[in-house]
């Protein structure tokens, strides 16, 4: 046993912080994306990701469904929808 | 090299000597001139580290933290105040399981304001988890801070060591004392190499959060290593007698006429050479009187001093610091050794002397073996003053 | 292109929390050559909960007060190491960790030089604690250790002008930067990376919880502040002032009835006067108004 706590990246997953979201969930539209990034830059969680347009989704094991995604997308390709229990799981 | 140095100079040339690559300091009497030392070897190029000129000791604890966590062996020194006021570092260190060597110029503890030495401030965080070596005198002093190098770097081990050294008595006396060769030191302590970093090559955590489920076990391991620290010393030590021809032999306490002595004191630091010298007289008037010195005060070396006192009938601990409300701290770890154990002292009386830089003459000593009788004494200032405080507000 | 952010998910923050917006767009700016002392608070227990850490670049937390300390002595190992160039340092707290009690290692990694940047996360409270006064909660703020109540109307005090003192201190870069304007935040930590020497950047993050405002307004919230002049957005560069962010300026109950903290101001035209006053002064002070 030596004792100091000294943690490499790879060794961390993180909590599934996921299982927080409530009420609701972000739904990628994949319509209309211009692939501006500001979802990305934007989401607290960092769990946004995509490349070229419309191609922009979440990773859901970690969205806490704030919503400011949904807000800052300027052509409003993000919308909340209901969280439901099924989907939690997804 | 021998040469007639001050205390302070002799740290400062061994610590250049040992290649510390970050050093940074607060500066407070009587720790000043190690530092100004250091400064002034770096600036004529004569050693190559970053002097890191800090705002507190807290920072200069928080700089030296840094530095080693980034891989580079580093140094700091103070005193007093300043290591009080460093003390939450100081815990931090030892709990992030970083080497370190910091010379403490043990000196007295606020209020009353008083620069001259005593044990209290390095005794008062025994509980920090840092290794602490006590010296008696210069040539101690130079060969501790190579050996808590070694010892601290020690990829079993990875704590840092607090050398102490008595203010003025040891920082501002200046004696002759044989500097290592550089040669020397080299083979004896090889380059840093870290256990664990920060290094964009190989990204770490470190100083995590530990809930209730973890924090136990860091210091269950700080304990244990504790316990490893006490192995090691004396090979170590052995290994340093080969190497520069000073023998410290286990250098976690020396005996001193112990041996069939049917009074022993036992006293860290500088202390111990006033003590010897009366010992001496004694025994040459066939007194059976003997000393004990402590080195390593942490790790407390318990095994170590029942095997050494166990059959001497009384001891006398003197102490240069006192737990306020309670017993003297050496004292109370001497009785605690013994406690239980079949054989030992049958008188271990507690004496506090020295503090606030209170001279302990060889008068003072002699006092101590002669109240070393069979009535045990609990606790005993000695040496007071009482007539030369003019008190304004007592009843 | 590397998509992959330098701090994960899977860290505890609340939902909305501005602060982690921040946080991850000035490692990512940075970049992995990057090493981060961070100071005790919300974003260093939320994201290194033993044995899980958000951070894929070097990371240490040692104490509250001293993220300022500890990087002085990691840059002067990387100088001794010969590494100084390629490596960034960054040392980062909160308005806590930053204005108060970490005041003097900050002052002193600033007056001592280092090539260090400095990011403050102002969220005006010691969040992590249970939102308490510090020295950066705007004035009539309520906090818990500066209620509201019969007696009281918040905090007494304004904000300390810890950018302003940042700037006397001599060094090549100050800015103020929000959540409230991202690509903003980006570029000034970019630039701020780019300059040798010491460096401050202080980041307004709205706190959902301890603002007491919805989750998803977060960056309403922060574009508010900015717009009402009660959060100026500037920069110090080569030791003068040298750009603001322009605003046409709304009034300042735009700003405070978005949140609950300010919830007890909102029927006292006295009270906000007195903060418009401090607008005011703001734009006055810098030249943030807009011409047409």
């Amino acid at each position: 046993m030596f004792g100091p706590l000294v943690v490499k990246p790879a060794a961390s997953k993180g909590d599934k912080t996921g299982s927080w979201r409530l009420t609701s969930r972000p739904k990628f539209l994949q319509k209309n994306c211009i692939a501006c990034r500001m979802c990305v830059a934007i989401c607290p969680e960092g769990c946004v990701e995509g490349k070229e347009k419309n191609t922009f989704s979440c990773d859901y094991t970690y969205c806490k469904g704030c919503g400011l995604c949904a807000l800052a997308c300027p052509r409003k390709d993000i919308v909340m929808e209901e969280e439901t229990l099924e989907g939690k799981d997804k | 090299m021998r040469q007639f140095l001050e205390g302070s100079h002799v740290v400062a040339e061994v610590v250049k000597l040992c290649k510390p690559g970050v050093i940074s300091a607060y500066p407070i009497t009587p720790q000043t001139h190690i530092v100004e030392d250091l400064a002034q070897m770096v600036a004529d190029g004569e050693l190559n580290a970053q002097f890191v000129n800090v705002e507190s000791e807290h920072s200069a604890a928080s700089v030296v933290l840094g530095g080693v966590a980034a891989g580079v062996r580093s140094f700091t020194a103070t005193s007093s105040q300043g290591l009080i006021y460093m003390a939450e570092v100081l815990f931090n260190i030892a709990g992030m399981r970083l080497p370190l060597v910091m010379t403490c110029a043990n000196r007295a503890l606020s209020a009353p304001i008083n620069i001259w030495n005593d044990q209290q401030d390095s005794i008062s965080l025994r509980d920090c988890g840092w290794i602490q070596l006590y010296a008696e005198n210069n040539q101690e002093v130079a060969d501790f801070h190579i050996i808590a190098y070694r010892l601290s770097e020690d990829k079993s081990i990875m704590l840092p060591v607090m050398v102490c050294m008595d203010g003025f008595i040891l920082t501002h006396g200046i004696e002759s004392v044989d500097v290592p060769e550089q040669a020397q030191v080299d083979k004896f302590l090889p380059p840093y190499k870290a256990l664990y970093k920060l290094d964009p090559d190989q990204p770490l955590t470190m100083g995590l959060l530990a809930t209730p489920d973890y924090y136990m076990e860091t210091r269950v391991a700080i304990q244990e290593t504790m316990k490893g620290v006490l192995k090691l010393i004396p090979k170590i030590s052995e290994e340093f007698r080969g190497q520069f021809g000073r023998d410290y032999k286990d250098c976690l306490v020396e005996e001193y006429y112990t041996k069939g002595a049917d009074k022993v004191i036992i006293a860290m630091g500088s202390v111990c050479g006033t003590i010897k010298k009366v010992v001496d007289e004694l025994r040459a008037k066939g007194k059976k009187v003997g000393l004990l010195k402590v080195i390593s005060y942490r790790p407390f070396p318990y095994a170590r001093l029942c095997e050494a006192l166990k059959d001497v009938p009384r001891v006398a601990v003197l102490d240069k610091a006192v737990s306020l409300g309670a017993y003297a701290p050496l004292a109370a770890e001497i009785r605690a050794a013994f406690f239980g154990k079949k054989k030992s002292p049958k008188v271990i009386s507690s004496f506090v002397a020295g503090l606030g830089g209170r001279d302990i003459t060889i008068e003072s000593v002699k006092e101590i073996f002669r109240k070393l009788t069979q009535k045990e004494i609990s606790l005993e200032f000695i040496d007071l003053k009482p007539e030369l405080l003019k008190e304004e507000y007592g009843q | 292109m590397d998509n992959k952010t330098l701090f994960r998910p899977g860290h505890t923050a609340c939902a909305g929390c501005g602060q982690v917006i921040a946080a991850r767009l000035v490692i990512d700016a940075a970049g992995s050559n990057t090493i981060v002392v961070n100071n005790t608070g919300c974003l260093e227990v939320l994201s290194t909960r033993y044995p899980e850490t958000a951070w894929s670049v070097p990371w240490i937390h040692s104490l509250f007060e001293n993220a300022a300390a500890v990087a002085s002595g990691v840059e002067a190992a990387l100088i001794y190491l010969g590494k100084k160039d390629k490596i960034n340092v960054i040392a980062q707290g909160g308005d806590g960790g930053t204005a108060d009690i970490g005041l003097q290692a900050l002052s002193g990694m600033l007056e001592r030089g280092h090539d260090i940047l400095y990011v403050c996360y102002d969220n005006e409270a010691y969040m992590n604690t249970g939102v308490q006064r510090s020295g950066l909660t705007p004035f009539s703020t309520n906090t818990t250790t500066s209620p509201a109540g019969s007696q009281s109307l918040g905090n007494i005090r304004p904000k300390k002008p810890l950018p302003e003192i940042a700037f006397a201190h001599g060094i090549p870069y100050v800015a103020t930067a929000t959540v409230g304007f991202i690509p903003d935040l980006q570029r000034k930590v970019k630039k701020a990376i780019s300059i040798k020497g010491p460096k401050y950047i202080q980041i307004h993050v709205p706190c959902p919880l301890g603002w007491r405002h919805e989750p998803e307004n977060t960056i309403q919230v922060g574009k508010a502040a900015v717009e009402t002049g009660l959060y100026p957005i500037i920069e110090y560069e080569n030791g003068k002032l040298a750009a603001v962010r322009k605003i046409t300026p709304q009034p300042v109950e735009e700003y405070l009835k978005l949140q609950g903290r300010f919830k007890h101001l909102l029927k006292n035209p006295g009270q906000l006067k007195k903060i418009q006053e401090i607008a005011d002064n703001n734009i006055l002070k810098y030249g943030l108004k807009a011409e047409p």
